[in-house]
């Protein structure tokens, strides 16, 4: 089987907008979601500003019933099934009937850890020999495969569901992983998807290692700085995003909006060798990774105009970019149009890679890049590599064709996926 | 039976039924699972919200015993009069 996979629906709750209109407008704009979180200052974070997505009780009723609602406290889990939702009805698909699920349609909704809040909550009762008050939600909510278990009700999805987690690449990985199985014939439709929950105990241990910026606290949206000199770590972040991907053969036969195609990819790891390491990556793996992308997507390197990278606002941003030069064969002038989109989400960690993927196929689908907030002071050494307007500042109307986007992770993991504006 | 504490009950009873049962169809002779159409785990959560509501505490075999509205509403007079 050899399916073209295309992209029919696109869902978000992000920390700069829920909803696509509100996201795509936020992303237009330089729109910061980064805000001061009382609750970090409470606990003597160092770091006092994260990405939350601002979901009200109205967002919570339109999207539970009351009995879900009770006892919800797994913040990630929220994100999830307001963005995967949003997806499903935004490809115009249907919950599937009553008495027999879409077999077609499978879910791959990837998370780091879930429910952490309720978790807490839940040990708390434990130690005090509460165990029987813990209700019968306590299971679901802190499995990570409670995501795609929930998306799995909702939906009435009867194809593949489950959960990958592979730190900050999830996402992305999760994009690769519908793409194969739709490509292989095995699926029609795969909600794909990532989510990761809100609050000090997932951003804590961050923190300790005192890598996100403790001198912003009082301006909160300069504080995520990706490829600039002053870059001081990355701002944590939450959410979800979430892609129905199809194969084209479905979306034609129900007249589905396709918003782009994605033309392939790939995952890699750089074995924790070389300069890679637990929180580093091996470059050359990097590099691999890329070019492979390239090569099984049939894309030559001169065909892309713009890179959306992982670029998480620390050290590593520069040699980032030194390898995006090396895997492209393409810096200076020549350089495709490169952005990070954590200036305005933060690092939203397992939810990153979906949430960006979501906005780099709005930019194919609006005919835009997104600019890079608080990248003024270009870092002298990504300066040296490519030019100053191949970072834009602010969001450009260049209709980019086709666009490819990498997510790297803890582990010394990387994925890379390359999407284009569809054409029959 | 206490009017107040069938009302109490019912409202409770009523989170958890399956959209496609309405609240009328609950009589004190109901049975949760075979006629509400209640999720069998979520009768660990009527157990705790009905301690909540009554302040009193119900032990496994209650539990194994409230088949219908009626056993709930027995259970909750015994645990209040012994209290």
């Amino acid at each position: 089987m050899d399916n073209r996979v295309v992209i029919t629906g696109l869902g978000i709750c992000a920390p700069n907008g829920i909803g696509l209109k509100a996201f795509c407008g936020a992303m237009t704009d330089g729109v910061s979601g980064i805000r001061f979180r009382p609750e970090l200052a409470r606990l003597r974070f160092s770091c006092q500003i994260a990405g939350k997505p601002e979901v009200t009780e109205s967002h919570l009723n339109r999207y539970f019933s009351p009995l879900q609602l009770r006892g919800m406290n797994a913040s990630g889990l929220v994100y999830g099934a307001i963005a995967g939702t949003d997806a499903w009805k935004d490809a115009g698909l249907p919950m599937a009937e009553k008495e027999r699920p879409d077999w077609d349609s499978g879910i791959i909704f990837g998370t780091g850890i879930l429910g952490a809040d309720k978790f807490r909550e839940s040990i708390l009762a434990i130690d005090q020999g509460n165990v029987r008050r813990l209700g019968s939600t306590a299971v679901m909510q802190v499995m990570a495969s409670g995501i795609s278990a929930y998306l799995g009700g909702i939906l009435g999805s009867g194809n593949q569901v489950t959960t990958n987690s592979s730190a900050c690449t999830t996402g992305t990985e999760g994009v690769l992983m519908g793409y194969d199985r739709i490509r292989a014939g095995k699926a029609k439709r795969m909600l794909v998807g990532s989510c990761s929950d809100s609050g000090p105990y997932i951003w804590a241990g961050f923190d300790s290692m005192r890598i996100l910026p403790s001198k912003y606290n009082d301006r909160p949206m300069e504080a995520s700085r990706p490829m600039s000199a002053t870059a001081a770590g990355f701002v944590p972040g939450s959410g979800a995003g979430a892609l129905v991907l199809e194969s084209l053969e479905s979306a034609k036969a129900r007249g589905a909006h396709i918003y782009a195609e994605v033309l392939g990819g790939t995952v890699n790891s750089g074995g924790q060798r070389g300069t890679g390491s637990m929180t580093a990556p091996n470059g050359e793996a990097v590099v691999r990774c890329i070019d492979s992308a390239l090569r099984v997507s049939g894309v030559l390197a001169s065909e892309i105009d713009a890179i959306n990278g992982h670029l998480t606002a620390t050290g590593k941003d520069a040699f980032e970019v030194a390898n995006w030069c090396t895997a492209l064969g393409r810096s200076g002038s020549d350089f495709p149009f490169i952005n990070s989109f954590k200036s305005l989400v933060g690092h939203c960690l397992a939810a990153a890679g979906s949430i960006e993927c979501v906005a780099a196929v709005l930019q194919l689908s609006e005919g835009k890049v997104f600019g890079n907030r608080n990248s003024e002071d270009l870092h002298p050494e990504i300066g040296a590599l490519v030019s100053r307007e191949k970072v834009p500042q602010r969001t450009m109307a260049v209709a980019p064709k086709t666009v490819i986007k990498a997510s790297f992770g803890f582990g010394d993991v990387n994925a890379c996926v390359i999407f284009r504006a569809f054409n029959d | 039976m206490s009017t107040e504490r069938y009302a109490i009950l019912k409202k409770i009873i009523a989170v958890y039924l399956p959209e496609d049962v309405a609240v009328d169809r609950i009589t004190d002779s109901s049975h949760f699972i075979d006629e509400l159409n209640i999720n069998s785990a979520n009768l660990v959560d009527i157990v705790l919200d009905v301690e909540d509501a009554f302040d009193i505490t119900l032990e496994n075999e209650d539990m194994d015993q409230m088949q219908t509205v009626s056993d709930a509403l027995g259970i909750i007079d015994r645990k209040i009069s012994s209290k």
